[in-house]
């Protein structure tokens, strides 16, 4: 059973449609406690990074512990956002923590045009297992303001005036910047590989 | 490279769509859910659906609407016609749209933008704005173009977007339907002047006037009815006609 959290920040019909596409049914937790069933954890989120606010406390203990007993985890978007320590964007509310660093906002110069909304390519400095059969330079679809720094967990950057995380990854623990719920055949092909790593 | 997008828009009217020409005289054009299909399918990077009639008792069935044009898609949808309030948006955004389109409710109360924005995110939030030419200004139109108001275009979108808008859906209704291509003057000087992303529509006709607008018009994104409608190939000969002017699209 692969858990969709819901804190209220998140396109949840979304999500659900593009899982569905790839093969599963993701039940919405009612407790934290639920989660102790879980064999995978979504965590959505569109919007301010502040309404992660609404994960610190029980969820956030739970999700660390089905995540310490091996339970694969999957951040879209902002639910990525909030794997890393923080963001300037809400600096009183910690992230997870569970990748280092802190997110900052899109650099806004030389006609940069932040929100930062549209397709852009993906670059692969390695493999990765949630991007398998993903290609150099596929594109998928964005939109955002702040993002992930660039480090070893690093599964895909992408530019937008700057580099920046576009996917990350360590062990079981997976993130996208982008919608893959919204990036059409090359989005379902991720979505498909969160479930089968989650089985 | 951050691609140029180029978005299909479904005026739908009791279930239909439609289409007219600035803003009048509509003609069928098909099953809203068939033509999503279709585009999706083609390659269209992004679909707006619009209820034009937007009347209480179309609202329900509108959302029906909604609902069976999001099941094809996994490509953004924005919504927009009659979103009146934070319900209506709440009722588009539940039945499967990713943004949506405020344009009068927006005019009549600027705020709607912010409260949209701090539920939904910035990018959930469209602010579309109907303009028309007048002594070598844009002024802004409500209610699908019939109703003037005081506003400059220019202006109004560099409010809307410090009150909260995520993306400016732009249309020209001297253009509308004509196929006489985007308003590329309108567009650069809106686009020039917010740092949000710009989607030129009304008047799209043939592939150059959409490398026009992505180039002189300085558009992130342009929109077109008719073009995509009715020829089965437009969008992948668009996007191949792109490519060959140095223009970035999604493969």
């Amino acid at each position: 059973m692969i858990a969709l959290i819901d804190y209220g920040a998140g396109n949840l019909t979304s999500v659900r449609k593009g899982f569905h596409a790839a093969g599963a049914e993701l039940m919405t937790p009612a407790v934290p406690a639920d989660l102790e069933r879980a064999s995978g954890i979504v965590v959505p989120g569109v919007g301010n990074f502040g309404a992660t606010r609404a994960l610190a406390g029980d969820w956030m203990d739970a999700i660390r512990r089905a995540v310490a007993r091996g339970v694969p985890l999957f951040g879209i978007c902002l639910g990525m956002q909030w794997l890393f320590e923080g963001s300037d964007e809400a600096p009183d509310v910690p992230g997870l923590g569970a990748m280092a660093g802190h997110c900052t906002r899109l650099p806004q110069t030389g006609g940069i045009k932040v929100p930062h909304v549209g397709w852009n390519s993906l670059h692969r400095p390695r493999d990765s297992r949630l991007l398998g059969g993903i290609g150099e330079a596929t594109q998928v679809y964005f939109t955002h303001s702040y993002a992930a720094p660039v480090t070893p967990e690093a599964a895909a950057t992408c530019a937008h005036g700057d580099s920046f995380a576009a996917a990350v990854e360590r062990d079981h623990i997976f993130g996208v910047q982008f919608h893959p719920e919204k990036s059409s055949d090359a989005g379902i092909r991720i979505l498909r590989n969160f479930v089968a790593a989650a089985r | 490279m951050l691609s140029k997008r180029l978005i299909a828009c479904l005026d739908v009217r009791n279930g239909c769509v439609v289409k007219g020409v600035n803003f009048e005289s509509l003609r069928e054009a098909g099953d809203p859910a068939a033509l999503a299909k279709r585009y999706n399918i083609e390659g269209i990077d992004e679909v707006v659906v619009l209820d034009v009639t937007a009347t209480i008792e179309g609202r329900r069935a509108f959302e029906d609407t909604i609902r069976a044009v999001s099941r094809e898609l996994f490509i953004p949808l924005t919504v927009g016609g009659g979103i009146r309030s934070e319900a209506d948006a709440a009722a588009a955004i539940d039945a499967g749209a990713d943004k949506v389109g405020v344009n009068s409710a927006a005019l009549a109360d600027p705020r709607l933008l912010t409260r949209l924005a701090a539920r939904y995110g910035s990018q959930a939030v469209v602010v579309a704005i109907d303009a028309k030419r007048e002594g070598g200004r844009f002024r802004v139109f409500a209610r699908s173009g019939s109703t003037s108001t005081d506003r400059d275009a220019v202006e109004w979108a560099v409010e809307a977007e410090s009150r909260g808008a995520g993306e400016v859906l732009l249309t020209s209704i001297d253009r509308d339907g004509t196929r006489a291509g985007f308003d590329c003057e309108l567009t650069s000087a809106v686009s020039s002047a917010v740092s949000i992303p710009v989607i030129a529509s009304g008047g799209a006709g043939t592939f150059d006037h959409f490398s026009e607008v992505f180039t002189a018009g300085l558009a992130d994104a342009a929109l077109a009815a008719s073009v995509f409608h009715f020829s089965e190939h437009a969008v992948a000969d668009l996007k191949r006609h792109l490519r060959e002017h140095g223009i970035p699209v999604r493969c």
